[in-house]
Order: C-alpha cells, then structure tokens, then sequence
C-alpha cells in the first residue's frame, strides 16, 4: 500500500510525526541552551497534536485526556521547569559547542535508516502506516539516546532523556491508540518525578564539580590507584 | 488478598510517615517496624499461596513464581533495616549526612520497597515498567547521599544510564502491546501478563522478537548485564551500605524476574518459527558474558564494596544463563541461586559495612586484620565469602552444582567456561579478602558496635539450605519451576 493510500487523518499523523523527528534534530544540533529548551517545548506540543490526531480518527476518549497530559506536562510544565533552573544556575546565555556538527547529525541521519530497517519484518503483517509510525518513533527514541552520548551538559542530556520519552509516547499512541490509562498515568508521574531529581542533580553537581559539564564527572574509574 | 494489599500498602505509610518525622531515633524503629508488618502479610500471602495455588485481583496477580520472591524481598528488606538502624545513625553522628539526609533516607527505603513489592506482584507489564523505573527514582537520591563528588558522579550514572536502559525496555513494552492488539480484543487487558501468555502462541514472532530485544536490553542495564553494568559498581561503591545491601539483593533479582517473565511470553510466540530458543540463546550470551567478565574484573578492585558489586554482576550473569538454558534443572537451580544469592551478598554488605567503620575506609589496602580486631567481623566476612565463592556446604554450593549439572546436559562445552569463571572469580575474591581478615591490624584500630543478628541469620540460612531444603521450600520452587517451564523437577 502507498502513502497516498492512506486516510487523510493518518497522513496527517505521518506529517505531525515526520515534524516530532524533525525537531529531534533541531535539539541535536542545537547550541544555545534556551533555544533546545524551546525546541523541546515544541516537540511536545506536536506529541500533542498526533495524540488528538489519533483520538479523533480512533474515537478513544481517553486519548483526549493523555494529548492535555502531554500538552501540560511536555510542552508546558517541563520545559518551564528547565527555563526555571537555568535562570537560577545562569545559564541562560550558555552556547555549548557541538561536538561536530555534521558527524552528529550524520550519525543521527545513519539511526533513522537503521530504525527502518529495523520495523521490515513488520511489513507483511502491518499497513505502511503503523511501520511508518513506529519507524519515526524508534529514531526519537535513538537521536535522544544519541544527544545523551555526544553531549556532555547536564542539562541538554536531560532534554535528550525528556525527548527519548516523547519518541515512546509517540509510539505508544500512534502504533497502539495509547497504553491503558493507569499505565500512562504512572509514566507521567515517573517523568515527572524525574524531572524534579535532575532539578536537584543540577545543583549537587554543580556543587561539587562547579560546572554542569558532565565530562568532568570523572572519579570514578576502573583504573588501578583510584584512591591515593 | 488482604494479606497482599498490607505487604504492599505498608511501606506507602511507611514513606509518607517516615518523610515528616522528626526524631531520629523513633524514625529508625518505624522503618524496622514497618518492614516486620511487610514481611509479616507477605508470609500470610505465601501461606495463601500455598493452599490455593494463586492470589489474583485488581491487577495484581500472585503465583508460586513471583510470591517466593515477594518473601524473599520483605524478609531481605526487613533484616537490613535491622542492620540499618544503628548503622545509619552513626553515619549521622560521623556527619556523613544531615537529619535531612536521614529522612529522605528512610523514607527512600521504604518508597524502594514499595516499588520492589509493586513491581513483583503486578500482572500488568506497564506497572511493571512504572515500578522498575520508579525503584531508581527513589534510589537515586541515596546513591548521592553523602554528596561527595565521587557519590554525586556516581549518582548521576546511575540515573542517567538506568533512565535509558529503562526507556529502551518501555519501547519493548509498547511493542508487546502493538502485538497484542492484534489477537485480545479488550485494549485494557492488552498488558496483562497472565492474558498475554493465555495467548502467548498467537502474537506476532516478528514483533515480539524486536520487543523482546529492547526489553533485554532495558532491563538488563537493571540486572546488571555486561555491557550495561557501569552504573552498578559506581551505585554500590558510594551509597550507603544498607542501601548496597538492597540494591544487591533485590533489585538485580526483581529486574531479572521481569526478563524471565518476558522470555516466557516470547518463547510461546516464537514456538512455531525457525528458531524458538532465541530468548534463550540471547540471554545465555549476555549471561556468559556478565559472568566471565565481572570475575576478571573483581581481581583488579580496589575498593571492597566495588568488589562486591562485581561478584554481584557475576552471580546475576550466571543466573541469566541458567534462565537461558531454559528446562527444569537449569530453572529450579536459577530460582535457587537466586535465593542464596540475595541471602549471602546482602549478609556480606552489611560486614562489609561494619568492616569499612573499623578501619574508617573502604580501601581494601586499607583494611587489615579484622579477626584480631574484632573476631566476629572478620569470621563474618570470611563465612560469608567462602558461602558466595561456592565452597560446601552452602547453599550456593548447591545451586552451582545444579546448574553446572544442567549445563553439562544441554551445552558441554560451557561447563569449561564455566568452572573457569569460577576459579577466576574464586581467585579474585580471596585475594583480596585473605589480607584483610589475617593481615597485621594497624595500630590503634578499635572494635565497633557491630549488629550481626542478620548476617548471622541469614549466613545460616545458607548453611541449611545448602545441607538440606526444606520439603515444603523445595515442592514451592519446583512449582514455580513447572510454571516457568512446564515440567517438574523433583
């Protein structure tokens, strides 16, 4: 079945989804702080919208309920959060440099691809919908693990953690029509605890290293000789 | 039921009572009280367990394989609160911590047992997932309690990369799920376990061998498994010693529950297809791999509780392997070492943690000549390195010997490595441990006020079952065995 096969909702989710993945990239190559966090609020606010998306072609009201979880929690709350915290560590005017922009980017472009090749063994028994779907939220997932490798601020693997989550909640909706609810309510409240201890992190690691570069974070090693 | 609802519901008092409460002193026997009132309802819910073969409802679903480990977990959590007590407040008084600290302490203890017991009984794979990622959450502040940088920085690994290992395992969630969709109609029981494995032949092999991958993967990083494992020394190097005793002894176990759990779903899917044993095969690699590799590495530690910690990432990797082999000897063997081994290591922390506060480090250079210093301490962490090294007659004698038996009917050429892995990881430990409990005690180096009531316990625990299970203990883990692999043992 081609794409242009498809029901126009479901287009409309591809386009929505394509969009949550294209923002996975803006916040990968992103430098100014302040910026990833927008770009993040932006990513959320589209998790949003496929999850409407979804409940209106699926007519599953307790979708409703998770698109105003996520709006609240993932464009809204958290990324107010995050804004809160580096105003109090100021860090509002930081520009962390990218770590090979191009490579980065490279890398996260290979992911995509891998993603895809990944769901193909889902092809003869799903619509080039769901694989589709599925496909784009496994990159999230991935391009969120990958700005936590590459990037050594505190706070931007937070938001490759944060964006990691969105690329599962993506799939959750899009590729199943949302968990039950309990379930996405305890994910939510794991999210949300999470995200009040990385608060608290930020300022014990600041404390005892005076930076937010976890680079340095680096006592602890395998090496022989470790305590003298 | 009831029984159930009180193991579960009262550390959740525990927490919230524990958060508010001043004085030190009371907050220490409400934490022990506590977890007597758990472990006191888990002990009726296994005798429940017992006579009607299974407790369900509300979601939760009990049965002869997780009420073992329900047992398992209260008593473990209620001995170290024992041990936890005292330890903690001269933590306090050396001002490791503040009363701040001791809070959040106590009442992280109990908001982590709660999140273990949860993620025991539950039924539904998602509250699964809720509760494993919710037991870091409330470990991670413990980790970094004392707020040394070496604590922070081990903190921040631990969060960090059991936050993605965790994410990854909801993805697989999320697949099994999509799977799932497709063969039970009610979204709602689409999670359930105990449904899912009513209908385990009908889900998609393809999906769920991709599902299962990341749910390895996801929760491996929590057992511990090669190459996953950075977080565990770093964790149990640097939070306080109660805490490693639990992170050791229970946590590894419950994230090993949920992948044995898994593998049983895949296997029913993958039955009909080319390669049914590949849940199999995945875990006996990464076990193998975990336990030769954590052996080569407890040679070269330096700091005792980061020793420890390997030879926990070994005994989890051999337990992964022997849920890999699959059938009922390797299983019963598994289930068995699983109990020794939650035992022998949280009885070993808690003398770690006494012998650490005798010579005011936990170098292992630094730690010399305990029997002379204090003989109990030094038999303690002797008796309970030979139990863990799998001398006879303890009972990680007996499960060893099992599982090399098992191993040597289904793949001979791994007992090789195995008995080397062993020998290497025997080597490793006694090279370490022999200086510090003969070597000459450093001038002035004072006896403390030890509390050795659980390591006592549980050292003897050991002990019987390595010369004799149990009747009834034996006829509960072959249940859970013929669960797992539909065959009994004995």
């Amino acid at each position: 079945m081609s794409l242009s096969g498809l029901l126009l909702l479901q287009q409309f989710v591809l386009v929505l989804a394509a969009l949550v993945l294209f923002t996975s990239f803006v916040l990968l190559a992103q430098a100014r702080l302040v910026s990833a966090i927008h770009a993040f609020a932006w990513q959320g606010a589209l998790v949003a919208a496929v999850t409407t998306v979804v409940a209106v072609t699926g007519k599953s009201h307790h979708l409703y309920f998770s698109a105003l979880l996520t709006l609240a929690l993932k464009a809204l709350l958290i990324p107010w959060m995050l804004h809160r915290l580096t105003r109090r560590l100021a860090l509002e005017r930081h520009v962390e440099a990218v770590w090979r922009p191009a490579l980065t980017i490279m890398a996260a472009v290979g992911l995509v691809i891998f993603s895809y090749w990944l769901v193909l063994p889902m092809v003869q028994q799903e619509l080039t919908f769901t694989r589709n779907v599925v496909a784009i939220s496994l990159a999230v997932v991935l391009i969120g693990l990958l700005m936590m490798v590459f990037r050594q601020q505190a706070v931007i693997q937070v938001l490759g953690f944060m964006s990691m989550e969105n690329g599962l909640f993506l799939a959750a909706v899009s590729a199943t029509a949302g968990m039950p609810l309990v379930v996405e309510l305890g994910v939510a409240f794991d999210v949300l605890v999470a995200m009040v201890l990385f608060g608290v992190f930020f300022f014990q690691i600041r404390e005892s290293i005076d930076s937010l570069d976890v680079d340095q974070l680096n006592r602890l090693t395998e090496s022989v000789g470790e305590d003298e | 039921m009831n029984a159930l609802l009180v193991t579960l519901l009262a550390p959740v008092f525990g927490a919230l009572v524990l958060t508010v409460l001043r004085p030190l002193r009371w907050a220490g026997w409400l934490n022990v009280a506590v977890s007597a009132v758990s472990f006191a309802a888990a002990v009726v819910l296994a005798w429940t367990v017992a006579g009607s073969g299974e407790v369900a409802g509300l979601t939760f679903r009990v049965d002869a394989f997780n009420v073992y480990l329900l047992v398992l977990t209260a008593f473990v959590g209620l001995t170290t609160s024992i041990f936890s007590r005292p330890y903690m407040r001269y933590v306090c008084e050396a001002g490791m911590t503040g009363e701040r600290g001791m809070r959040i302490y106590h009442a992280m203890y109990q908001a982590f047992m709660f999140t273990m017991l949860l993620a025991l009984s539950t039924d539904n794979l998602g509250i699964l997932w809720v509760a494993v990622e919710g037991a870091t959450l409330a470990t991670v502040l413990l980790v970094s309690l004392y707020r040394t940088p070496e604590a922070v920085e081990a903190a921040w690994k631990y969060f960090v990369l059991c936050g993605v290992g965790i994410a990854l395992a909801l993805f697989g969630t999320v697949l099994t799920y999509f799977a799932a969709q497709h063969v039970i109609a009610d979204p709602e029981a689409g999670l359930l376990w105990s449904t899912l494995y009513r209908h385990a032949g009908q889900l998609e092999p393809a999906v769920m061998r991709l599902a299962f991958v990341f749910l390895l993967v996801g929760y491996g990083t929590k057992v511990g498994l090669v190459p996953m494992h950075q977080w565990l020394p770093d964790a149990h190097s640097e939070g306080p010693t109660p805490m490693s005793a639990v992170l050791s002894g229970l946590l590894l176990n419950v994230a090993l529950y949920a992948i044995v759990r898994l593998k049983m779903l895949v296997d029913g899917s993958l039955a009909a297809t080319a390669m049914p044993q590949l849940a199999g095969y995945l875990l006996m690699g990464f076990g193998l791999v975990s336990f030769l590799t954590a052996g080569l590495f407890l040679h070269r530690q330096r700091d005792i509780k980061r020793m420890f910690s390997y030879s926990s990432i070994e005994h989890m990797g051999l337990m992964t392997f022997a849920f890999g082999i699959g059938g009922p000897l390797a299983t019963f063997g598994a289930l068995l070492h699983m109990l020794v081994h939650s035992f022998t290591k949280s009885a070993i922390f808690v003398t770690v943690g006494h012998a650490a506060h005798i010579a005011g480090t936990q170098s292992i250079d630094h730690i010399r000549g305990l029997i002379r210093t204090q003989p109990a301490v030094g038999w303690s962490l002797l008796i309970g390195v030979a139990a863990i090294a799998g001398f006879p007659p303890f009972g990680v004698f007996t499960s060893e010997f099992l599982l090399l038996t098992a191993t040597m009917q289904a793949q001979p050429w791994l007992t090789v490595a195995l008995l080397t892995g062993l020998a290497v990881a025997f080597a490793g430990l006694f090279r370490h441990v022999q200086p510090m409990v003969y070597g000459a005690a450093p001038e002035g180096q004072q006896p403390v006020q030890a509390n050795l009531l659980p390591v006592a316990v549980h050292l003897g625990l050991v002990l019987w079952l390595g010369l004799s299970i149990p009747g009834f203990l034996a006829r509960w883990l072959d249940r859970a065995t013929e669960l797992i692999t539909g065959a009994q043992l004995l």
